[in-house]
């Protein structure tokens, strides 16, 4: 075909071999236009191949109570960390005698860093956790061995530490973070902490403050080679807030060691701030056993417990109250007119009408609303509701009445939540009017619910709720949220805890009220608790318990004029309210108000320390 | 040979030789040299650039060493260069046979000998004394490659060496030399042997690429298969266009090919849109019915362009099947998976294939501008493999970024077309011959070393030439290229002695 070619037409070939090298540039160029401008992804597998974006975690915030004595802080822990390519020829049996962990362990272990499903960052250049949160006495054990285990290294990490072996359902813990925190909220990532219970949950974005970043210079072999831009681009870590628990400590260490072997709960709040003083649920545990490794087994044995320890009874237990919750009827049927406070009712040894008998105890009848509270009367409760229901004047239909009655009791406080900044609160049950019409099939009246105006049936109450019943007497007719942290470091306290929620009920009706808890102190169910030092007012309740024996109920506020402090004691299974809770109650006051105790006094907490309570019910609490 | 009052006239060697060559070259050095300083700059000590113990400071070295060499060319005499070209030729023979007896092992590689310090790699020197043997030959009087003898000899003047750096392992070396078949495609070859080779090579990569991918969601259609037989559809139909252009019977010739495309094309539309079946067949039994069609063809018109064309068709199906068969059968499975990367198919970020993403990522990051000189994360890191030999056109793409890899693909290229130029222009062949060995021997490498950092060609390690860090290529390109500028620079002597 060619072969007869002349030369110049063999010359035109130069065209094409130029073609041919023009061609392919071009292709390359085109080639080079796409990789380099036309994609961003190769971009970002370059930062991400280089860059090494180390988080610095900041310091949790500190806690401390309301005088300022340090609650938990920050603790130096120590993880073990291993170097594969470095660790070969160390003698294994050594280093787990060392760190106290068994041949298989090791084995385990070693496999899991290895396994690049379970850890998607390995490398064997790079430090792997081998064992995490080492505590100080490990820590210098192994330390003093370290140099015999080449490839294996020591990173201080931080955890938290408790001063007190108190308030650990109120301090809370934290954890690593599971599957869904890190889904709802993207600042966490796997091995991060997170508050699990108590304020360290509910004030979580405050303590964790906010992590910082560096940016490092990572080579194909994992090695760090330097910071990007001399750590131009690093952010540094935010420290967390420290907190100021409204609670104060020795208040709280008194009542827990006053509830010991008893299943309860003891609320306190200062009044004029709904600031919580004290909030112990007993039975309770040491915060101390939920630090470090230790955390999941300790978890598991308070879980396995058939008393329910994790359980915090003051916002999640749901008691009747008793007759502590008179004080709330007498409030309403004044405000509504039912009675006057010389109304006179009688009663005797109970509420006897239709066949309906309510039992009472033995005291004067008839007798006025004032020594009705101071004596604890159920006739005259169970007269005023009847009146109430009854009235066909003033209401309707019952319903109507029962709708009045229940708005009442929301407004001080009762049938919701009161938002306490703690997780998991329950809101207790105050029964309304549709609630009876499912029940009764729109057939009932006054005389059915009867039991509901001595705190009783339907009706159950927080221990919280109660204490808080008694800050709203205390201050005549009003409340603030109770709360129990007073300042979050460098941020204003959120306005639900600053603003006053007023009851349905005027001032001088909280008098008349205030008078009868005054007269039960004097001459009345309280008497325990009376003292010369200042004036105490209270209320006691026993309240039934159709499961075993009566839970024992007190409630009460001091001084007076002014108060410093409400309270409410619930003893479970604790018989008459002065068996256990006044006494209790009066201890706590005097602790508050005085800042000790006197030696009479403390001889009788150590006594109430001792008295412990063995018939235990497990029906004693609904959660 | 030589006239003493004519050389007297000729302009003198500085006058004479070609100086936008050296411009280009020693742009091209320098360029090369700030690559090597950032594939090689070390996080650990750094500022050190200058420092003859690291990388870019032995490649100053190489430069300066390269730039005197060049100077040393320039002074010998194109004449004594020329009669020395066959003892060169058989003295490289010698030393590349001795190779792999003297060689240490480096990387499983035994083309490096060691001597004092420095290691030497025959294989890039030996490239100028082939090109010179060549030249010479061809340049001998009544030579004429179409005869079936001198093309022989030129084959195996070409494939000695090819069989000796074979066996020091360097496949990638000993590949180079297959573009002198590019240089004897401009003396005179056949051009359908260089098409039967480029067919050969696509139906390979375009078998094996997509033989796994279907044909518009049809599974039972595959997309290699189907594009293997539509290019030989299309090259068969180029084939008879040329060759029924010179005869005026031959313009119908072409209608039942065309048809045949279309019923190709119909088939696959119809297994798409009506019933999915493997249309593949219909092409295959298209391209049969063509073989059958051309032989017809040939007996009618008594024509063997028409018989070869069949032949071509033909060849063409048995090779496709048959190096399906050879790479399931044959290649053992280290060979089959090194095809595979090679062609894309296997993802696999941490074996053969990773330096090629790594290689994509570093140039893709660059951008426009890139990150600027000594500033490249990728490269600098050490995510790149061979960073600055093989894989340093990387470092240009990261740190210079798209401005800078157009502005030395483009010196390549006036690089290249310079040659070309210059090439033509000699009164020789010899000259000729030479200067079409040259730019055949940079083409080469810039188009495989270029397009597989890529991802455009196979995975060749043969360095970038100027810029890979090294004495023996930068060597080897240099007296490549300025034998070259010596012949170039005596050919007004030569024309002027030869007119005498």
């Amino acid at each position: 075909m060619e072969g007869t070619k002349p030369t110049y037409e063999l010359e035109k070939r130069k065209y094409v071999i130029g073609g041919a090298a023009v061609a392919i540039i071009l292709i390359y160029l085109i080639r080079l236009f796409t990789l380099q401008l036309l994609s961003e992804d190769f971009k970002a597998s370059a930062d991400s191949n280089a860059f090494l974006k180390r988080i610095q975690y900041p310091a949790r915030g500190a806690i401390s109570d309301r005088n300022g004595k340090l609650l938990v802080y920050n603790q130096p822990a120590y993880d073990v960390m291993v170097i594969m390519r470095e660790q070969e020829g160390v003698d294994t049996l050594d280093l787990c005698e060392s760190l106290g962990i068994t041949r298989e362990w090791y084995e385990r272990r070693m496999e899991e860093i290895k396994d690049g499903k379970r850890n998607p960052g390995y490398s064997s250049y790079t430090q792997q956790v081998f064992m995490s949160q080492l505590s100080t006495e490990e820590f210098s054990r192994f330390q003093e061995k370290l140099f015999r285990f080449p490839g294996f290294y020591i990173q201080k990490r931080s955890i938290r530490q408790y001063s007190y072996p108190n308030a650990a359902h109120l301090l809370g813990d934290i954890g690593e973070v599971g599957p869904e925190d890190i889904e709802a909220d993207h600042y966490y990532r796997s091995g991060d902490y997170i508050g699990k219970l108590g304020v360290e949950r509910s004030y979580e974005t405050a303590l964790r403050g906010e992590k910082g970043m560096e940016i490092l210079l990572r080579d194909a072999r994992g090695r760090i080679k330097g910071r990007y831009q001399n750590g131009k681009f690093d952010e540094a870590p935010i420290p967390g807030r420290n907190l100021t628990m409204s609670i104060d400590i020795d208040l709280q260490a008194l009542g827990e060691r006053l509830m010991k072997g008893k299943l309860g709960s003891i609320v306190a709040i200062e009044p004029s701030t709904g600031e919580v003083l004290c909030m112990v649920s007993s039975p309770t545990y040491d915060p101390r056993i939920m630090i470090g490794r230790q955390r999941g087994k300790s978890q598991r044995m308070l879980a396995a417990d058939p008393h329910k320890p994790l359980l915090n009874r003051a916002i999640m237990g749901q008691y009747p109250p008793g007759s502590t919750f008179k004080t709330s009827q007498a409030l309403t049927f004044l405000q509504e007119g039912i009675i006057t406070p010389q109304t006179a009712y009688s009663c005797s040894h109970g509420f006897h009408f239709r066949g309906l008998k309510v039992g009472c105890h033995g005291h004067g009848s008839p007798l006025p609303l004032i020594p009705a509270i101071a004596t604890s009367c159920n006739g005259y409760f169970c007269w005023g509701l009847y009146h109430m229901f009854g009235n066909r004047k003033k209401y309707e239909t019952v319903q109507q009445a029962m709708t009045t009655w229940k708005d009442y009791m929301v407004s001080m406080g009762f049938g919701y939540k009161l938002g306490i900044d703690l997780p998991g609160e329950k809101r207790g049950m105050i029964p309304n009017a549709p609630y009876y019409d499912k029940a009764y099939r729109g057939d009932w009246s006054g005389l059915t619910v009867i039991s509901i105006s001595i705190g009783q049936g339907e009706v159950n109450l927080t221990p919280l709720q109660i204490a808080n019943l008694g800050a709203t007497i205390a201050n005549r007719g009003w409340y603030i949220v109770p709360h129990v942290v007073k300042k979050v470091q460098g941020m204003p306290l959120d306005t639900l805890y600053t603003r006053k929620h007023y009851t349905r009920v005027q001032r001088s009706n909280y008098e008349t009220v205030v008078a009868g808890m005054r007269q039960a102190v004097l001459g009345g169910t309280c008497r325990i608790a009376n003292t010369a030092d200042y004036e105490v007012c209270g209320k006691t309740g026993t309240a039934q318990n159709p499961h075993g024996q009566d839970h024992s109920v007190f409630m009460g506020f001091a001084p007076r004029e002014d108060p410093k402090i409400a309270i409410c004691v619930y003893v479970e299974n604790g018989s008459w309210g002065a068996t256990y809770g006044v006494p209790i109650g009066a201890l706590m006051m005097e602790q508050y108000i005085n800042g000790k105790l006197s030696e009479a006094s403390q001889a009788r907490a150590t006594e109430f320390e001792n008295r412990h309570l063995y018939s235990f019910s497990d029906e004693g609490v609904k959660d | 040979m030589s006239n003493k009052t004519k050389e007297k006239k000729a302009p003198s060697l500085w006058g004479a030789i070609d100086w936008l060559t050296i411009f280009i070259y020693v742009v091209l050095l320098a360029l090369g040299w700030m690559s090597v300083c950032g594939a090689s700059y070390d996080f650990d000590q750094a500022g050190s650039i200058l420092d003859f113990s690291t990388r870019s400071g032995m490649q100053i070295v190489w430069i300066g060493s390269s730039l005197l060499l060049a100077f040393l060319i320039l002074m010998i005499d194109d004449r004594v260069i020329e009669s020395l070209s066959y003892i060169i030729y058989i003295c490289f023979l010698g030393l590349l046979f001795a190779t792999p007896f003297l060689a240490h092992d480096i990387k499983g590689s035994l083309s490096w000998i060691k001597i004092g310090s420095f290691s030497v790699q025959p294989a890039e020197f030996a490239k100028f004394g082939v090109a010179l043997c060549l030249a010479k030959v061809m340049g001998t009087y009544g030579f004429d490659i179409r005869k079936w003898h001198d093309f022989v000899i030129c084959v195996c003047l070409i494939a000695i060496p090819i069989a000796l750096i074979i066996m020091q392992k360097e496949t990638g070396s000993a590949l180079v030399y297959s573009a002198f078949f590019l240089m004897l495609y401009r003396e005179g070859m056949p051009g359908y042997i260089l098409f039967a080779a480029i067919a050969a090579v696509v139906y390979f990569v375009v078998g094996m690429r997509f033989a796994a991918d279907p044909i518009w969601g049809v599974e039972q259609m595959s997309l290699g298969e189907g594009l293997v037989m539509l290019l030989i559809q299309v090259f068969t139909i180029g084939l008879v266009l040329t060759v029924s252009a010179s005869s005026p019977k031959g313009k119908k010739a072409c209608n039942p090919l065309w048809a045949g495309l279309a019923v190709s094309f119909v088939a696959v539309l119809l297994a798409r849109f009506v019933y999915p079946f493997n249309a593949v067949w219909v092409m295959v039994a298209v391209c049969g019915l063509t073989v059958l069609y051309l032989l017809y063809l040939s007996l009618r018109d008594r024509s063997v362009p028409y018989l070869l064309i069949a032949l071509f068709t033909m060849v063409s199906m048995a090779y496709h099947y048959s190096t399906g068969y050879v790479m399931d059968n044959i290649l053992k499975t280290h060979q089959q998976s090194r095809i595979r990367v090679l062609l894309g198919l296997e993802d696999d970020p941490r074996g053969i294939g990773y330096n090629v993403i790594q290689a994509k990522i570093a140039i893709g990051s660059g951008g426009l501008e890139g990150k600027g000189f000594l500033n490249g994360t990728q490269t600098k890191l050490k995510y790149v493999p061979e960073q600055d030999t093989d894989f340093i056109f990387c470092t240009v793409g990261e740190e210079e970024g798209f401005i800078g890899c157009a502005i030395v693909l483009l010196l390549f290229l006036s690089l290249i077309l310079r040659l070309l130029h210059l090439s033509e222009r000699q009164p020789y062949t010899f000259g000729r011959v030479y200067g079409y060995c040259v730019l055949s021997i940079f083409l080469f490498h810039v188009f495989i070393n270029v397009g597989m950092v890529l991802g455009l060609t196979p995975v060749i390690g043969i360095p970038l030439p100027f810029f890979s860090y090294g004495g023996s290529s930068l060597w080897g390109f240099t007296i490549l290229l300025f034998i070259f500028l010596r012949i170039d620079a005596g050919r007004n002597r030569s024309l002027s002695s030869s007119l005498s």
